[in-house]
C-alpha cells in the first residue's frame, strides 16, 4: 500500500548507491521480461525441426544458430528462460513458504523445535542434488515435480534462517511489550516477527533463486528434469555434448544463457544484502 | 480500604542448572485505587521479576511457584490463558524501561497504539485513529497528526516513551504498571514524564506500580513505597514516614549512600559488603551480614514482617523488643 507507492524511489536509491546491483537487477529485469513475453519474443517455435539446416551456425534469420534438429537456438533459449525461471522461482517460493512458516514455529514454540529443527537437520544432512534426484525417482519426471524436488531442499534454508531470527526478535522488549498489551500469539507472529524478518528472507530469495536454476539445469543434465522436447537450458547443454567440436555454439549459446541468469540473480542478491543490512550500509 | 490489586504471598522461582534462584520470595504488598506504589530496590532485587509476575509473563526457567495476586478480587494466577491475554493491555498495562526498542520498528507508531485498541476494542480503524490522536496530545505531543504516521526511529527516546504512556493508557487501564519508565532518559525528560504519569492518575484515576532504583524518582512520584532487597520487601510505608524516619536497617544504609544538598559530609555512607549470590542466601534474615545492628536471632529465623506504625511495616527482629535502627 504506502510500501507500493514509495517502490519507485526506494528502486532508484537502490540502482544509485549499488551499481552493480542495478546491473544484476537489469538482467533479472530482462530475464524475467523475456520468460513472461516468450511466445511474442521468440521468432519461431521452440520445437519445430528444419533438419537440412541442421547445426547451422549464426545467421541473420536465426541471430543464434540452430541446433541438431534444426531448431531456432534464440527461440529454444527464450523459452528455456521462461522454464528455468518459472522452476527455480516456484521451487524458491515453495521453500520459503514452508521454511518461513515451520522455522517461525520451532522458535516460537519450544516444544515444536526439536522435532521441527531436527528434521530440517536430516534434509540438509543430504547434498541439494542428491535430494533433487531421489524425489525425482519416487514422484516421476514432469515439471512440477522438478519444482517439488528443488523446493523440498530449500526449505530448511529458510527453516533454519527464520529460525534464528525469531529466537532472537522474540526476546525484544517490542514483542514482550506486544504480549504485555494482550496481543495472540497468531498476531505476533505475523505482525511482529514476520515483518521484522522480511529483510533477511528477501535476500535469502534472492539468493538461492541462481542456485535452484542451477539445480534445475543439473537435473535435465542428467536426463532427469524437465522432459524433452521441451526447450530447457540443462537439457540443451546435454544435448549439445555430443556436437560440442562441430558446432560449439550449440553449447555456448545456452551456456551463456545460463551464467548470465545465474550471475544476474547472484550480483542481485549480494547487493540487496548489503543495502537491507544496516551495518553494511553505505551511507 | 479494599485494594484494587493485592499481592499475596508470591513466590517467583527461577530453576536454572546452578541451582534454584528465589527471585521473589514470599513477598506480599497492595495497591489501592489511584493510589501510586514506588517498588524499590537495587538490581537484582526483584522488583521487575514482581511486576512481571503480574502480568503473568516470567518466562522460563522463572516460575511462579505459589502466592495469590488479586486483582478486583479474582486471583490472576487462577485465570485461563485467553482470560489472562484479554486482561493484559486492556485493564493491566506496562511500560517498559527501554522506550527505544519497546516499539515494533516496522511499523508507525501511531498504528502501533491503534492496533492495541483494536486488540481489545470492537472499533473502527478510522475510530481507533482518532482515539490515538487524542491520547498523543494527552501524553503531550505536538502535531500528533504528523507524528502518527513516523516510525520509532523517528522519535527520541523522551517522545517515544510518551507515545509508550499512550499505548499504556490507550484502552483505559486500571492498573499501570511502569518498570523503570524513565531509566533511560535524561534527568531534564525524566521529569517530564514523571510528571505526566502522575497528571494521569489524577486524571483517569488509574493505580500506578512504580519499579526503580532512584529514591528521586520515589520522592517526587510515589504516595507509598515498598523496599525489596534480595527478594523479599523489607519495608513499606507512606511517603514522607519511610522519608523522614526509615525503620529498617537496609533503608537506613541506602538513604545514608544518598548525597544530601544541605549537609557536607567528607564521606558518603556505603552499605558494607555486598549482594550474596542469591544461588547462596544466609539463612535467616539476607540482609544480617550487612548489617550494623545483626542480633544472634538473625542467622536463625527469617524476621517477621511488623507494624511499627499504622502502615509502616519492617521485617526486621530489631523492633520486636521495641528497639531503633
Amino acid at each position: 500500500m504506502k510500501l507500493l507507492r514509495r517502490l519507485p524511489r526506494i528502486v532508484w536509491a537502490f540502482a544509485r548507491d549499488y551499481k552493480l546491483g542495478a546491473v544484476g537487477g537489469a538482467l533479472v529485469l530482462l530475464f524475467l521480461a523475456v520468460a513472461l513475453l516468450a511466445p511474442q519474443l521468440a521468432p519461431y517455435d521452440p520445437d519445430t525441426i528444419s533438419l537440412r539446416e541442421s547445426l547451422a551456425g549464426p545467421s541473420p534469420r536465426h541471430l543464434l544458430g540452430q541446433d541438431n534438429q534444426g531448431r531456432d537456438l534464440l527461440s529454444r533459449i527464450i523459452f528455456g528462460a521462461r522454464m528455468s525461471l518459472y522452476i527455480s522461482m516456484s521451487a524458491i517460493g515453495m521453500g520459503a513458504l514452508f521454511g518461513v512458516v515451520l522455522g517461525m514455529l520451532a522458535a516460537y514454540y519450544r516444544r515444536l523445535d526439536m522435532p521441527i529443527m531436527r528434521l530440517m537437520d536430516v534434509v540438509l544432512a543430504f547434498p541439494g542434488i542428491i535430494v533433487a534426484l531421489t524425489t525425482i525417482a519416487i514422484l516421476g519426471r514432469s515439471v512440477n515435480n522438478v519444482v517439488i524436488a528443488i523446493g523440498i531442499y530449500h526449505i530448511p534454508q529458510f527453516a533454519r534462517l527464520v529460525h534464528g531470527l525469531t529466537l532472537s526478535i522474540k526476546e525484544t522488549i517490542f514483542v514482550e511489550g506486544a504480549v504485555a498489551s494482550g496481543e495472540s500469539d497468531c498476531s505476533i507472529l505475523t505482525r511482529y516477527i514476520l515483518p521484522n524478518c522480511l529483510a533477511p528472507i528477501i535476500v535469502q530469495t534472492s539468493l538461492l533463486i541462481p542456485g535452484a536454476i542451477m539445480t534445475a539445469a543439473t537435473l535435465s543434465f542428467l536426463g532427469l528434469g524437465v522432459p524433452p522436447p521441451t526447450a530447457e537450458w540443462g537439457s540443451m547443454l546435454q544435448n549439445s555434448l555430443q556436437w560440442a567440436q562441430m558446432a560449439p555454439h550449440v553449447m555456448i549459446m545456452p551456456g551463456l544463457a545460463l551464467m548470465l541468469a545465474v550471475f544476474g540473480f547472484n550480483v542481485l542478491g549480494d547487493e540487496l544484502r548489503d543495502a537491507m543490512d544496516p551495518r553494511l550500509k553505505k551511507r | 480500604m479494599g485494594a484494587l490489586l493485592e499481592v499475596r504471598n508470591l513466590r517467583t522461582h527461577f530453576f536454572s542448572r546452578a541451582g534454584v534462584v528465589r527471585a521473589v520470595d514470599d513477598v506480599s504488598f497492595s495497591l489501592g485505587r489511584g493510589e501510586i506504589l514506588g517498588l524499590v530496590g537495587e538490581s537484582g532485587c526483584g522488583k521487575s521479576v514482581s511486576s512481571l509476575s503480574i502480568m503473568r509473563l516470567v518466562d522460563r526457567p522463572g516460575r511462579i511457584v505459589a502466592g495469590e495476586i488479586l486483582f478486583e478480587e479474582r486471583d490472576l494466577l487462577q485465570l485461563a490463558k485467553e482470560e489472562m491475554r484479554r486482561l493484559r493491555g486492556s485493564r493491566l498495562a506496562m511500560i517498559f524501561q527501554e522506550p527505544t526498542s519497546s516499539m515494533n520498528p516496522v511499523f508507525t507508531t501511531g498504528s502501533q497504539i491503534a492496533e492495541a485498541i483494536l486488540v481489545h476494542e470492537r472499533v473502527s480503524r478510522k475510530a481507533a485513529r482518532e482515539r490515538v490522536l487524542r491520547l498523543m496530545q494527552l501524553v503531550g505531543i505536538p502535531d500528533p497528526e504528523r507524528r502518527f504516521r513516523q516510525f520509532p526511529h523517528q522519535f527520541s527516546g523522551g517522545m517515544l516513551q510518551r507515545m509508550m504512556v499512550a499505548m499504556a493508557l490507550a484502552c483505559n487501564p486500571s492498573v499501570l504498571i511502569a518498570d523503570e519508565p524513565v531509566t533511560a532518559l535524561d534527568v531534564t525528560i525524566q521529569a517530564q514524564i514523571l510528571d505526566l504519569i502522575k497528571e494521569l492518575r489524577d486524571r483517569t484515576g488509574a493505580s500506578i506500580l512504580l519499579i526503580t532504583h532512584d529514591m528521586g524518582v520515589v520522592a517526587e512520584t510515589c504516595d507509598r513505597v515498598a523496599v525489596m532487597y534480595l527478594g523479599k520487601i523489607v519495608e513499606t510505608a507512606a511517603l514522607e514516614p519511610l522519608f523522614e524516619a526509615p525503620r529498617h536497617p537496609y533503608t537506613v544504609g541506602l538513604f545514608a549512600s544518598i548525597p544530601r544538598l544541605e549537609e557536607t559530609v567528607e564521606w558518603l555512607q556505603p552499605i558494607p559488603g555486598t549482594v550474596p549470590s542469591p544461588l547462596d542466601l544466609p539463612a535467616g534474615c539476607r540482609f544480617r551480614n550487612r548489617c550494623p545492628h545483626a542480633l544472634p536471632i538473625c542467622a536463625e529465623a527469617e524476621p517477621p514482617t511488623l507494624e511499627v506504625a499504622p502502615g509502616h511495616r519492617v521485617a526486621c527482629f530489631l523492633y520486636e523488643a521495641g528497639g531503633r535502627a
